[in-house]
């Protein structure tokens, strides 16, 4: 049981599966769900509602594309109205001026504009569509307005090379905060993982580059990195600990700890439709089941670290190890790093994945064999 | 860390004062503050009114036992501290 019960902060809402991308790394689990399974507004605006009154400060308008909701501006209306930040997390893809100027004037607080690459070729490749033009285009727009602006830029070992044109687009923009966030590997990425992950010399230029990149931003743009975990030491505070901070509502209304956590065999999720959210977030056998320290294994349980990184991810336990409630095999003190490093030597192998690729060049998108994620009907 | 006592600071884009269970945070992207006393004192000047002197002037007398220069180096530090965290406009 848990010790200490906090407050939820954040709620992420994941509007619907719908996207007209197709990332090879998208965090939705390879099974979608369909339009006609999705919330309707007044579900979410309810839920926003349940959200404000059980401590949440920011609501995070995902999806899939949020974009793809015909009343995306009566929901960021209603978010602001319930009293929560609105930030809107996108491709920009299905944006026009009009929209735009429309979602600005319903209260959104923050906008957060993903990239796949700087150019075209590597861009289109990653999501399977022609898109890196018209964000571009979204860029020049955002600039008539005074709204949070965060940049994205989703790295792995096909755009690495492309950094310096990525500080380059931040700079033009202007934005608040650039993440330059390594690919995690779940759900559609950990299906494509040999194909995405860098090689060791890779992520040492990059985090050479971006530390230099810190400085020339500083107090113009917050810079985060956040590092591909198999290379790391200790494991993330995966979502701030599991059951701590934040919420989940899948398209369809379940409740989750996390994007991934479908993926552990057994768990119940309650669903937004039939439970309040304050009940869901106190009660929920999903909620409760990694919540506090009683599920830990050694060495975590005795670990000084466990209040920091909480044992790391459950999910990347189960998928690497089998097993939910194992060390993250990512943590140099866990059982099973052996598997991780495993991984690693192979796309270090001199003739392994990576062998061909030199930092910081650019690696011609050819006739790899990604798995694309589909939009569903 | 070197704060232009003239210019007059404003929340960042993105960034508004926000309440929840009684408490005053300062609301960012992907971050929130919780603003207590002295911090609440002096985020809620910065509105592109107030001066940095003024602010300071002000907190000096609502912390009037406290040594006036002492004041006025922590709220350099954390205006300071606020524009590195993209929190302000200064």
């Amino acid at each position: 049981m848990p010790t200490t019960q906090q407050n939820p902060l954040a709620l992420v809402a994941e509007l619907t599966h719908r996207c007209p991308l197709h990332c090879v790394y998208c965090s939705n689990p390879l099974e979608l769900q369909s339009r006609a399974n999705e919330l309707s507004t007044e579900t979410w605006s309810r839920v926003f509602k349940e959200a404000a009154e059980a401590g949440v400060l920011q609501a995070d308008f995902t999806g899939g594309e949020p974009l793809a909701r015909p009343d995306i501006v009566d929901l960021v209306r209603n978010a602001r109205a319930a009293g929560l930040y609105a930030s809107l997390i996108t491709s920009g893809l299905p944006l026009d001026e009009t929209k735009l100027e429309a979602i600005v004037e319903a209260g959104l607080d923050h906008f957060q504009l993903s990239f796949q690459g700087t150019r075209e070729e590597t861009a289109n490749d990653i999501s399977g569509t022609k898109s890196h033009q018209h964000k571009l285009r979204v860029l020049q727009w955002l600039k008539g307005y005074r709204i949070g602006l965060t940049l994205n830029f989703v790295i792995h070992r096909r755009n690495i090379g492309e950094l310096e044109d990525m500080l380059a687009i931040v700079e033009e923009s202007g934005a608040g905060c650039v993440e330059f966030a390594s690919v995690q590997y779940y759900g559609w990425a950990f299906a494509n993982r040999q194909n995405l992950l860098p090689t060791r010399q890779q992520l040492d230029y990059c985090v050479e580059r971006l530390n230099r990149a810190e400085e020339q931003l500083r107090n113009k743009t917050r810079l985060v990195f956040v590092v591909p975990d198999y290379y790391a030491k200790f494991p993330k505070p995966c979502v701030g600990g599991w059951g701590r901070k934040l919420m989940l509502i899948t398209p369809s209304g379940e409740a989750l700890p996390c994007h991934a956590a479908t993926v552990i065999p057994g768990l119940k999720f309650e669903n937004v439709k039939n439970r309040s959210l304050r009940e869901i977030w106190e009660h929920s056998d999903a909620f409760q089941k990694f919540r506090g320290e009683d599920w830990m294994q050694e060495p975590c349980k005795s670990c000084d670290r466990r209040t920091q990184d909480f044992g790391g991810c459950r999910c990347q336990a189960l998928l690497l190890t089998g097993d939910p409630c194992a060390t993250d095999p990512v943590c140099s003190l866990a059982p099973q790093r052996s598997k991780v490093d495993a991984i690693l030597a192979k796309v270090n192998a001199p003739d392994g994945a990576g062998a061909t690729i030199d930092p910081p060049a650019v690696i011609s998108p050819s006739k790899i064999d990604w798995l694309y994620r589909p939009s569903p009907a | 860390m070197s704060v232009d006592l003239n210019s007059k600071p404003r929340l960042a884009a993105g960034c508004r004062m926000g309440e929840n269970n009684n408490q005053r945070v300062l609301l960012m992207p992907e971050r929130a503050l919780r603003l207590i006393g002295p911090s609440l004192e002096i985020v809620s000047r910065c509105d592109g009114q107030h001066s940095v002197a003024q602010i300071i002037g002000e907190l000096q007398l609502i912390y009037s036992k406290a040594e006036p220069h002492k004041v006025e180096q922590d709220i350099l530090g954390y205006l300071a501290l606020l524009q590195k965290e993209r929190a302000l406009d200064l």
